[in-house]
């Protein structure tokens, strides 16, 4: 600070630069959460590399080199599926659209409850309780019918499925967002902005927003999770995007050509431990974030 | 005292404030009259309930008053936000709580700079930068040197120092009135002293209008060139700090300076229960169930104790430049 | 402690001898309180004032040691003769309430919201005279609501049916429940209108004059403590910095920070004050790393040097008016005793 050549918002960046090195290195105390980011940093990388570490011919029926079910082996080291493509293969590419579904669909979820949060806590009257009435409405639908219904409705896409889920998911987040902006909106903060001569837009882009942000952060990582789930979910019921491969429809295939009867644990296993393995490491962190980004939980540990 | 006769006035004429509330219509404010010039400070004292903060909201335009006007030099103020900009130019406001009022995750120099970007004043016409007029605002409050402080978050620094920021923040709009609620009452004692200085130079360097929201009698006494008691959402005395303080014509002003620890050689006339509930303002005076001169018969012996109980005061108006007045039947006799 | 076992008048109900207090947190240690010592007689009021976080209301919980138990303590506490700090958990459960008892700043939030107050009046009763049939309790609860100027039928009231100063009355009224020898007040009147809080002061007052009890009142408002206490300590970084009657520190302070503070609080109708807000520049130190020397030297308009080499020991006035102390029929109370007029200041001789 005491540099006086640089100007105030290049010292502005450091400063925040500061908090980020601060927020990390306590995100760093927090073993769940480091070990929630190794997981997933492993799972990213994979379906990132998925054409370097699996030729997609794997992919294709005609193409399978395989035999049926066949079992673990120095070739096929988690066998092979009904059509005798390699198991790791579309493993690995699964988890391509499992990923990308998941984060698709946390991104719409989190859109439209953040900004339905925001706006019936920020401005409540009439617009308020209504957008809170129809919040906790969608709430009270169990969710994977909706699903299931508005995915039967179009031609199953990887972007579909993840609009579905993202529709039928964010009264969660919007009665979260809701609760937080209350509180906020109550600061006298707000009231010297108000004085200032702010509007809305100003007092909720920056005042109210940015002391909301930290919850949206930490609460997407958990949307994530089930967004993963509600893919593998809709897939199993054969309501996923029938041209690529996912956990889902594996775990699907597996099932209807009855891999538990014959005991073809290889087929069965691995997306579904993949599953687990994904949404229990955004939890991890999720968890970590929530205590980083809430001063009040810090003290806590 | 150094009160500019044609600078801007800031005018509270007949405001109403009134709330639904399960109870019935709360009257916050019941026909309040008050008025500010530049470079004078006017101390507004009250109980909690008395209504002063309403008043004070309700001069800065963020509390609509339900009737009555609120004037900036004779010109009443637009209902429409937009309209507002350069009333919000000219009278700010300092809120009470210095640690609740700064948004925390901003730094000092954004939370100056607040009230320059939303009024598209970054570029000053003067020709000061944006990080010029942040410095100078911050200097004008007594923070200097301004710049290692730009940086600060508000729980970086100590009571005094987030209360001279918010008066930067207000003074960086370069206004010509301003309205501080409670603005020492969450200080320690010995900062309090150099918030109420920086008041007073203010108003000598800036020629600044200052009205001060506070429950403390000292505080009036300290800086302020004249003095409104409210009561129950009405202005009940107003005049000159020395009249108002030291020969009090009201009762309940009285009563006040009686018990405040602040006066000394007056007997404690300490008054029964509590400010009545908005909701059931007495009829007739509205001091009058708690009013002592009732009570021990000097408004018998005057003639007006009927009047007391039954006919309502009308609302106090603005005195002129050096009058004192009371709304007492006591004071002024009814008929 | 019974009734037999109460002290004589004039003997001290409290007396804190070279009390530290050092508050063990994850950014250090952090020194509440530097070695205060002081006493208070029945029937007195000893005012405690200073800013916040001079340690004030560190004092105040460590005579009932509610300090936290991470806390480093040291020195005596003695209420009525016994030693608060070293006593067991059951002799220290009968000092509280029946000894001493505490008033707590922020009424409503130191009253269980769900529980009439007449019953929780009645409960430190309960507990300390158990032999007390429940009539004869609710007898005493409605005898002391009338002390305290509430009509007895507010014992069936919950807290919030109550406004800010009838809710401070409840609290003196159970502070009062088992006849202690001293009350500690804390901040009593300042969540309070001046109105109300003339009501609670004068309360106050009436209690300690008509039934003798010793008071320590804890107040950032020296005005208060003037007009209610009988001597005055002034505190400034954990160490008593001025004591002395009330009247005296208040009106004629000697050491630099006790006269600035009381410069603070000007009188209505003081022709110096008018137009002339005193206040002292600077920020109350920082209690991780005190500076060397007198902790006060930084803010100070009278700093020499010296000042900054060693931190001036508390010490009695030279009292102009002759050999006796300021203080009253002290009698020979040896060297330093805590009841004279003391201040800690080098620059005093000086002036």
């Amino acid at each position: 600070m005491s540099a006086p050549t640089l100007t105030p918002g290049a010292l502005a960046r450091r400063r925040r630069a500061e908090s980020w090195r601060r927020g990390w290195s306590e995100f760093r105390t927090h073993r769940s959460g480091l070990v929630g980011l190794g997981v997933l940093v492993v799972f990213v990388l994979v379906a990132l590399l998925a054409p370097v570490l699996a030729d997609s011919d794997g992919l294709s029926v005609t193409k399978a080199t395989g035999g049926v079910l066949e079992a673990p082996s120095a070739q096929y080291w988690l066998g092979t599926d009904d059509n005798g493509r390699s198991v790791l293969t579309l493993l690995i590419w699964g988890s391509q659209v499992s990923l990308m579904v998941g984060l698709l669909a946390t991104v719409i979820s989190m859109g439209i409850g953040t900004l339905v949060g925001l706006v019936s806590g920020y401005f409540g009257g009439v617009l308020g309780q209504v957008l809170f009435r129809v919040t906790e409405w969608v709430l009270v639908l169990p969710q994977l019918v909706l699903a299931i219904v508005l995915a039967s409705l179009f031609d199953p896409s990887l972007l579909v499925i993840s609009a579905v889920i993202g529709v039928t998911s964010w009264p969660g987040t919007a009665l979260l967002i809701r609760a937080q902006t209350l509180s906020v909106k109550e600061r006298a903060y707000l009231e010297r902005s108000r004085v200032l001569g702010a509007g809305h837009l100003h007092l909720l882009r920056r005042h109210v927003l940015p002391n909301v942000v930290p919850m949206v952060f930490a609460n997407t990582t958990l949307t994530v999770a089930i967004a993963i789930l509600n893919e593998t979910t809709l897939s199993f019921l054969g309501l996923g995007d029938p041209t690529r491969v996912s956990w889902g429809s594996m775990l699907e295939d597996a099932f209807s050509v009855g891999a538990i009867t014959t005991g073809s644990w290889w087929y069965l296993l691995p997306p579904g431990l993949c599953v687990v393995g994904v949404v229990l490491a955004f939890t991890l962190v999720g968890q970590a974030l929530e205590s980083v980004l809430d001063p009040r939980l810090r003290g806590r540990r | 005292m150094t009160s500019h006769p044609d600078g801007p006035v800031l005018e509270a004429r007949g405001v109403s404030v009134r709330f639904r509330t399960r109870a019935g219509e709360a009257r916050a404010l019941d026909g309040a009259d008050l008025r500010v010039r530049a470079g004078e400070i006017v101390a507004l004292v009250g109980e909690s309930g008395s209504g002063k903060t309403t008043l004070a909201r309700t001069l800065v335009g963020v509390q609509r008053p339900t009737e009555g006007q609120v004037l900036l030099d004779g010109t009443p103020l637009p209902t429409r936000a937009k309209a507002l900009a350069p009333f919000r130019r000219r009278v700010q406001m300092v809120l009470q709580d210095p640690a609740g009022a700064l948004n925390p995750r901003h730094t000092v120099y954004d939370s100056v700079a607040e009230g320059l970007r939303l009024h598209g004043l970054s570029q000053g016409a003067d020709g000061r930068g944006e990080e010029q007029q942040v410095a100078d605002a911050l200097s004008a409050a007594g923070l200097r040197p301004p710049e290692p402080l730009f940086l600060r978050y508000p729980h970086e620094l100590s009571g005094g120092q987030r209360q001279r920021v918010l008066i930067a923040g207000a003074l960086a709009l370069s206004p010509q009135l301003l309205v501080a609620d409670e603005p020492v009452s969450a200080l320690d004692a010995s900062i309090r002293g150099e918030v109420l200085a920086l008041l007073l130079s203010l108003r000598e360097t800036l020629g600044l209008g200052v009205l001060v929201v506070t429950h403390d009698l000292g505080l009036a006494w300290n800086v302020a060139d004249r003095t409104a008691v409210m009561y129950l959402g009405r202005v009940v005395e107003e005049g000159p700090t020395e009249q108002v303080l030291t020969d009090p014509q009201h009762p309940y002003t009285q009563a006040l300076l009686s018990v405040v620890p602040e006066v000394e050689g007056l007997a404690p006339q300490v008054l029964r229960g509590e400010v009545p509930d908005p909701t059931h303002v007495p009829a007739g005076c509205r001091f009058h169930p708690r009013c002592p001169a009732l009570a021990d018969g000097r408004a018998e012996a005057a003639g007006v104790a009927a009047a007391c109980r039954g006919t309502a005061l009308p609302v106090l108006p603005i005195a002129e430049d050096g009058a004192h007045r009371a709304a007492c039947h006591l004071v002024t006799p009814p008929g | 402690m019974s009734a037999e076992a109460r002290v004589e008048p004039g003997a001290p109900v409290l007396a804190v001898e070279d009390l530290h207090l050092t508050y063990v947190t994850a950014d250090g240690d952090v020194p509440a309180l530097r070695g205060v010592s002081l006493e208070v007689r029945s029937g007195e009021v000893l005012g405690l004032a200073g800013e916040s976080g001079c340690g004030k209301s560190s004092l105040a919980s460590t005579v009932l040691r509610l300090q936290p138990a991470s806390a480093r303590v040291s020195g005596r506490v003695l209420v009525s003769g016994e030693d608060v700090l070293t006593l067991r958990w059951g002799a220290l459960r009968a000092v509280r309430w029946a000894g001493a008892s505490i008033v707590f700043q922020g009424a409503l939030h130191s009253l269980d919201p769900v529980q009439r107050v007449g019953h929780q009046i009645e409960e430190p009763i309960a507990l300390h005279e158990p032999g007390t049939s429940p009539a004869e309790r609710r007898r005493r609860v409605a005898e002391l609501l009338e002390q305290v100027g509430l009509p007895a039928a507010r014992a069936r009231a919950y807290p919030h049916q109550l406004s800010g100063g009838q809710r401070q009355r409840v609290m003196i009224a159970m502070a009062l429940a088992c006849r202690p020898d001293l009350v500690v007040a804390d901040e009593p009147t300042t969540a309070l209108d001046v109105m109300v809080q003339a009501q609670v002061l004068a309360l106050l007052s009436e209690l300690v004059r008509g039934s003798g009890v010793a008071m320590v009142l804890i107040s950032h408002d020296l005005s208060v403590l003037g007009q209610m206490s009988d001597r005055v300590a002034v505190m400034y970084a954990g160490r008593v910095v001025e004591q002395g009657p009330a009247s005296a520190v208040l009106g004629d302070a000697r050491h630099p920070y006790a006269a600035a503070l009381s410069g603070a609080f000007p009188r209505v109708g003081d022709p110096a004050a008018r137009f002339a807000p005193s206040g002292l520049p600077g920020d109350p130190p920082d209690l991780r790393s005190l500076p060397p020397g007198c902790p006060f030297a930084p803010r100070c308009h009278r700093a020499a040097p010296t000042c900054a080499e060693a931190e001036p020991a508390l010490l009695p006035l030279a009292v102009p008016s002759g050999p006796t102390s300021a203080a009253g029929p002290a009698g020979p109370a040896g060297p330093a005793g805590p009841r004279e007029r003391l201040a800690a200041c080098v620059r005093l001789e000086e002036s």
